[in-house]
């Protein structure tokens, strides 16, 4: 069990470019589809707990699954696996890595790593739309949930608040909504 | 050889005291470490961190943590890069066990089974939020335009197949491979950000 969660975040931690809602995908294959650790509601649960909390969505990613596998021992072994590849990166190639960020290669792989970032994150919003219970059967449920989403991406965008006050809100309309 | 531990203990207690500013996602931490390290430690140049922090954009890994990494390692080398991850890590962590700790007690409650059927729908627009932003960056001409839409339908057509780590492999490569075609037609590609984005990242 250890070792899965080690290996599993530790790949999340070698290819981790572009945040945390970018590594979502991966995060969704290892965790639901390959290792059936938990369902895609606690997997949304715990991205919206990281999404709130200060740190790397990434990394805080790691340690609720890692928490909710093996406790506290799972969340050390699952978050220093995903610090991991960066850190003997670092340590290995410090001086090295300086240098190399005007290298014309790694321009032109950022050049391309962007707009597939950005893509992963698209598809990390369509899985969890689905998980969300978003879906083309239209309902009472699809509507609010659609009416919240709506209502969320419009505090984010264009009332420029915090997640954490946007989650908070969230969760008290759905208490008032569906409580 | 106490200098030098002295130095690495105080890394440390400097990056634990910024890690709740992290709260603000990775690029609100930029301004804490510039003060900190620059202005009031003197330890590095203003210039040496603005280089630190681009150059922790190209290493996989969060902005932040690789920063203080780096900034750890410039200072007092192996021991200080580790005090110094060890620092911002810490608070992050405890919080984020605590939280997993309460929402384990609480999630069979019928008040926050509710709370969370709403919040899966925050979620999401949250992940639409985060694409927005580095969007606006990294889509900066047809080229760009177009990896991203074949990254989403080899996400969605492949799913059962393809493992989502190689649709990353695949856009450093496609990245590499669309400037070399353009150097070979003589046409410049723009592949520096304007302004990066850094809380996404975080």
């Amino acid at each position: 069990m250890l070792i899965d969660l080690f290996l599993t975040f530790f790949m999340v931690g070698l290819v981790s470019f572009g945040g945390g809602y970018a590594m979502i995908p991966l995060i969704q294959e290892e965790v639901l589809t390959r290792h059936q650790w938990m369902d895609a509601a606690q997997l949304s649960d715990m991205v919206a707990v990281a999404g709130m909390s200060p740190g790397p969505i990434a990394t805080n990613i790691a340690v609720a699954v890692g928490y909710h596998q093996a406790g506290t021992i799972g969340a050390i072994v699952a978050s220093l696996a995903m610090i991991l590849p960066s850190l003997v990166l670092i340590l290995a190639a410090g001086k090295l890595i300086m240098r190399y960020r005007d290298n014309q290669l790694v321009k032109s792989s950022f050049f391309g790593l962007r707009p597939t970032v950005a893509g992963m994150i698209i598809y990390a919003a369509i899985l969890f739309a689905q998980n969300a219970g978003i879906t083309m059967e239209f309902d009472w449920k699809t509507w609010s949930q659609l009416a919240i989403f709506a209502g969320s991406l419009f505090a984010l965008i264009y009332l420029h608040k915090h997640p954490f006050s946007v989650v908070l809100l969230s969760g008290l309309v759905g208490i008032a909504v569906y409580g | 050889m106490n200098a030098k531990w002295k130095m690495i203990g105080s890394l440390f207690t400097t990056f634990l005291k910024m890690g709740p500013f992290t709260f603000g996602g990775g690029y609100a931490l930029i301004p804490v470490i510039e003060r900190e390290i620059v202005e009031k430690r003197k330890w590095l140049q203003s210039e040496d961190v603005a280089d630190i922090v681009a150059v922790s954009g190209s290493v996989p890994g969060a902005v932040a943590v690789n920063s203080a990494t780096l900034i750890g390692y410039r200072i007092a080398g192996i021991g200080g890069a580790l005090s110094a991850l060890l620092g911002i890590f810490l608070p992050t962590f405890a919080l984020m066990i605590g939280l997993s700790l309460v929402y384990v007690q609480m999630k069979d409650n019928p008040k926050i089974e509710a709370a969370f059927l709403s919040i899966r729908a925050t979620v999401v627009a949250m992940i639409v939020y985060a694409a927005f932003k580095i969007g606006k960056t990294a889509v900066v001409d047809f080229a760009s335009g177009a990896l991203a839409a074949i990254a989403v339908c080899l996400l969605l057509f492949g799913r059962n197949f393809l493992h989502p780590a190689w649709v990353i492999v695949f856009g450093a490569l496609a990245g590499i491979a669309v400037v070399k075609v353009r150097v070979l037609l003589g046409k410049k590609t723009k592949l520096e950000e304007k302004e990066p984005v850094y809380d996404y990242m975080i």
